[in-house]
């Protein structure tokens, strides 16, 4: 039961850190709650239909449609984010002066909105799909069924937890800083991402370039330990990086920080982002 | 529109062509969530093509970190694990869903 109560938190916890993050970056904006709801939900229906198409999706594309999928789920993701990241650095002041002056939730917040309902609908369908197939394997063993599948549900709870204890500790950052705080944390949130995802294509046989290991931390901060993951998926640490993924790394980062400057800059009429 | 750009740039990466070497014909099978052969020598410095056969009913997720592979196997079927250049040494993999059993380990050299 431990056992499964394990391995399903360690899946929860990577989709819940995003989710905290996102909760804490939209701070003050007006039907948050019921698009990070709409998010989950669709997160959990898609999922689940990823795990009954498993096999099907794994033997897609000459068996690499299982990298193919999860390269352009991280790939939407980081574009997702990046456009939050340069609306919230146009509107992310004015949010954060009408908060502290009418102290209310402020309206105008769709845009950012549908983009961060999408970053948490597939994180928690790249995770949960792992979670959905874990215990479905489980009920099919039928052996001691019951106890590991307790396991798995208070894995789910825990997790949940969890996202709740970032959101709330992010929370406590001063209303001044939280927007600078949680653009940074999207930033590198965004660049592990890409670097994950070029890995996916690699380990899928497509785009084979720079694929040699520049360096070796494991012996440091191994990823499959629980700081190691939370790392991961919080700043995209790689114990072995390639030469590929440093650079998509930096690269993204560059990308972000360029967009979020030009977003900022207002000449006298305002354009949309 | 920058998104859209975003995503044709991503699918014009996906559509590059597979270039993976396939050097010998290595397989693994999973087999009551333990996998046999649980030691596979690979020629280091080049990417090498392991199949990997479940023959169990319920799904696997082969992974590791050291080799940067995580790849589900759903029950009675099999996948493709593309690893490598490897520097020679030992590569630790699970099977993460049977931890306790399925154990193994690629050596490069």
């Amino acid at each position: 039961m431990l056992g499964a109560l394990i391995i399903v938190f360690r899946e929860v916890i990577e989709a819940g850190l995003i989710i905290g993050i996102v909760m804490a970056a939209t701070r003050g904006v007006a039907g948050r709650g019921r698009m990070v709801t709409l998010g989950v939900s669709a997160g959990v229906i898609g999922a689940s239909i990823v795990a009954v198409f498993a096999g099907a999706i794994s033997q897609a594309f000459e068996g690499a449609g299982q990298e193919l999928f999860n390269a352009s789920v991280l790939g939407v993701a980081v574009v997702m984010l990046m456009w939050h990241n340069a609306w919230m650095a146009r509107h992310g002041r004015e949010i954060a002066e009408e908060m502290r002056s009418i102290g209310t939730a402020v309206s105008e917040g769709a845009k950012p909105l549908t983009a961060l309902a999408i970053v948490v609908g597939l994180a928690v369908l790249r995770e949960g799909s792992e979670v959905v197939l874990f215990l479905y394997g489980i009920m099919a063993s039928g052996t001691s069924g019951s106890a590991l599948l307790a396991g798995g549900v208070l894995g789910i709870a825990a997790g949940a937890a969890f996202t709740a204890l970032t959101y709330f500790g992010l929370l406590a950052i001063p209303s001044r800083y939280i927007f600078s705080v949680t653009s940074w944390l999207i930033a590198l949130l965004a660049a592990g991402m890409a670097a994950q995802s070029v890995q996916f294509l690699n380990n899928g046989g497509f785009f084979v370039v720079l694929d040699r290991t520049i360096w070796d931390t494991s012996w440091v901060l191994s990823e499959g330990s629980l700081f190691g993951r939370l790392l991961h998926t919080l700043i995209g640490y790689t114990e072995r990086p390639t030469e590929l993924q440093l650079t998509v790394y930096i690269g993204t980062l560059i990308a972000m920080g360029l967009l979020m400057r030009l977003a900022r800059y207002r000449p006298q009429e305002r354009v949309a982002v | 529109m920058r998104s859209l750009f975003m995503l044709l740039g991503l699918m014009a990466l996906v559509t590059v062509a597979p270039a993976a070497t396939r050097a010998d014909d290595l397989t693994l099978t999973i087999k009551d969530h333990r996998f046999a052969p649980e030691e596979v020598k690979v020629p280091a410095n080049q990417r090498v093509v392991i199949t990997v056969i479940n023959d169990d009913t319920t799904p696997e997720e082969f992974d590791s970190k050291a080799l940067k592979v995580e790849k589900v196997i759903p029950g009675k079927s099999k996948g493709v694990v593309r690893i490598g250049p490897l520097k020679p040494g030992r590569y630790p993999f699970i099977g993460e869903f049977h931890e306790a059993t399925a154990k193994g380990v690629v050596v490069a050299e």
